[in-house]
């Protein structure tokens, strides 16, 4: 048992967590719901009169509001761009790991350590030939062209993570399967597919994380509402002078709805991810 | 069935997918990078590219900003790591207790984790406002400060307040991964401990640390190569500034290539910052692998 002092001291400290970690996010929520006046008071109120949710309904619903509208078409941009990012990467980052983790071949240590480095390489090493490229191919401003640069990140890290969960299954199902005359693919498809499922999930949920955060090269890659992503359009409405804060706020609280609810539904999955993917050997 | 491939060319044709799209996009533009930092290609110049090979790294290497950017760097990423280590020890080591609300504090935990980068940014620079920001108003409510501050507009202060917001995001996952590792402790041990009569603080020493090293090292190499990259947070908060003072090495190559057009400039910052995180993750690795020896 720990002393009555020490208990009070963590309980402190635990209420202390606690309120650190909600109240910025917290505040950027109710920024979202008040009235510009309310929030441009001094001293500030911090539970407003009244409530508006007319930011949120001009969101999805005024094209003549252009911030509203702008973040509209950025939150549709970054959806489609990360989905397909995450289906593409869970299936051929996914192959991969298999083929590493399962069959002996030349070259196979230096191509997993290959993958690793190009995981690591920081962007801005890359980006000014392949802006450069893409502006003489007029590929500049495109989605097809965003998921591209995305996979080349997103793809490595899907190796690394799935391949040890691959590893973790027993090499004696992939024979059984063999023996009971399945091609590769089919042992692949009905045998080993279903037992490492929770893995994939938990794979493509931080793919889709990752993809979802990417900023740097949406910022140089995108310029319209064409293929611009949701980050991108918070930071340029919240880099200029006159700024509607509360509309800011909306923005972010949106862009922050589908990693939050991700997380928090599939918290045990995600944590079993990252620390696969964190730590090993 | 009739095999017709080998096992190995079975497994390269399962690969090639992830080999053409990744090494395809990332290799060239890798090596063209190192080109440009060894030719003159300055845009805002006029001048288009003849070789002149270790000039621009000897100049930039010769340049007070760029020291003085990577000397940010070194601080930023320095203080948000060590505090990301601090408090993600202490909170893992909290939610690793038996006390009321542990689930609750455990699925909140993840939170500033999950909001985007940008998203974080934004809402700091919120909360900052020198008029309006919720940080303003709250010290002066509990009359900590008497008047309202510009938080963003001294260099070292706005540093300073990109590092909290940096902390308040990055902290989680440090909690995270220890509370991940604290969860696998062998618990008879401890008990031992204490029966042999060891405080608290030396069982955190002799015990608990020397186990969480590995993970702790682990994190400690991740985040030294993001944070030497950092970016995405200043530009959102910042963006560079005020008089350069959150001017870090990824934002100052940025600049130099997208708004000077100085390509071969930022080129070779960017090998420079690529380099850097090298040799801090080798030294890492030597570190790790020499403990686990010992």
């Amino acid at each position: 048992m720990r002393s009555k002092p020490f208990r009070l001291l963590q309980y402190a400290f635990a209420l202390c967590v606690a309120v650190f970690t909600l109240a910025p996010f917290a505040w950027l929520v109710i920024s979202s719901v008040s009235y510009q006046k309310d929030l441009t008071t001094t001293p500030l109120k911090w539970i407003p009169d009244n409530l508006t949710f007319e930011r949120y309904r001009d969101i999805f619903t005024n094209p003549d509001n252009e911030m509203a509208y702008a973040f509209k078409m950025a939150m549709i941009n970054s959806f489609t761009v990360a989905s397909t990012v995450t289906v593409i990467a869970l299936i051929v980052g996914g192959l991969a790991a298999y083929a590493i983790s399962r069959y002996r071949f030349r070259f196979r240590e230096k191509l997993v350590y290959l993958f690793l480095f190009t995981y690591m390489i920081p962007s801005v090493v890359i980006v000014i030939p392949l802006y450069l490229l893409f502006s003489e191919m007029q590929m500049l401003d495109s989605k097809m062209t965003l998921v591209l640069l995305d996979l080349t990140f997103v793809i490595p890290f899907v190796i690394w993570v799935m391949q040890s969960y691959f590893d973790s299954i027993s090499k004696e199902f992939d024979e059984a399967a063999a023996v009971d005359g399945c091609s590769r693919l089919q042992t692949l498809w009905y045998v080993v597919f279903p037992i490492v499922r929770p893995g994939i999930i938990a794979t493509g949920i931080l793919a889709f994380l990752l993809a979802w955060d990417e900023f740097f090269f949406s910022l140089l890659f995108t310029s319209s509402l064409e293929a611009k992503t949701i980050s991108v359009a918070i930071a340029e409405f919240s880099g200029k002078n006159a700024v509607d804060y509360g509309m800011i706020a909306t923005g972010g609280v949106l862009a922050s709805i589908p990693p939050l609810l991700i997380a928090i539904v599939f918290q045990r999955y995600l944590v079993r991810g990252m620390v696969a993917g964190g730590i090993k050997e | 069935m009739k095999r017709k491939l080998s096992d190995a060319q079975f497994a390269w044709l399962i690969i090639a997918p992830s080999v053409v799209i990744v090494f395809g996009i990332v290799l060239y533009p890798l090596f063209e990078t190192f080109l440009y930092s060894l030719k003159d290609l300055d845009l805002s110049a006029g001048s288009l590219g003849d070789y002149v090979w270790l000039h621009n790294y000897l100049e930039i290497l010769s340049d007070g900003d760029f020291w003085a950017s990577a000397g940010r760097t070194a601080y930023f990423a320095a203080v948000s790591i060590s505090l990301e280590l601090i408090l993600g020890t202490l909170i893992a080591l909290l939610l690793n207790e038996e006390i009321k609300g542990k689930t609750f504090l455990r699925s909140i935990i993840i939170i500033p984790w999950a909001v985007p980068t940008i998203v974080n940014g934004a809402m700091w620079k919120w909360i900052y406002h020198s008029e309006y920001g919720a940080l303003n108003a709250l010290l002066t409510q509990l009359h900590l400060i008497d008047h309202y501050h510009s938080w963003l507009n001294s260099p070292w202060m706005a540093m300073n307040m990109v590092i909290i917001a940096d902390v308040w995001k990055m902290t989680p996952l440090v909690t995270i991964f220890l509370l991940a590792s604290l969860q696998l402790v062998n618990k008879s041990v401890y008990e031992a401990a204490m029966v042999d009569g060891a405080g608290m603080i030396r069982r955190f020493f002799t015990l608990t640390l020397p186990y969480l090293k590995p993970t702790l090292l682990v994190i400690i190499v991740m985040r030294t190569m993001e944070t030497f990259k950092v970016f995405d947070i200043i530009y959102a908060i910042t963006q560079g500034g005020p008089a350069n003072g959150t001017m870090v090495l990824t934002y100052q190559a940025y600049l130099k290539a997208f708004s000077n057009l100085q390509y071969s400039q930022g080129a070779t910052i960017s090998y420079l910052i690529g380099m850097m995180i090298a040799l801090l993750t080798y030294g890492y690795v030597k570190m790790l692998k020499r403990g686990e020896a010992a």
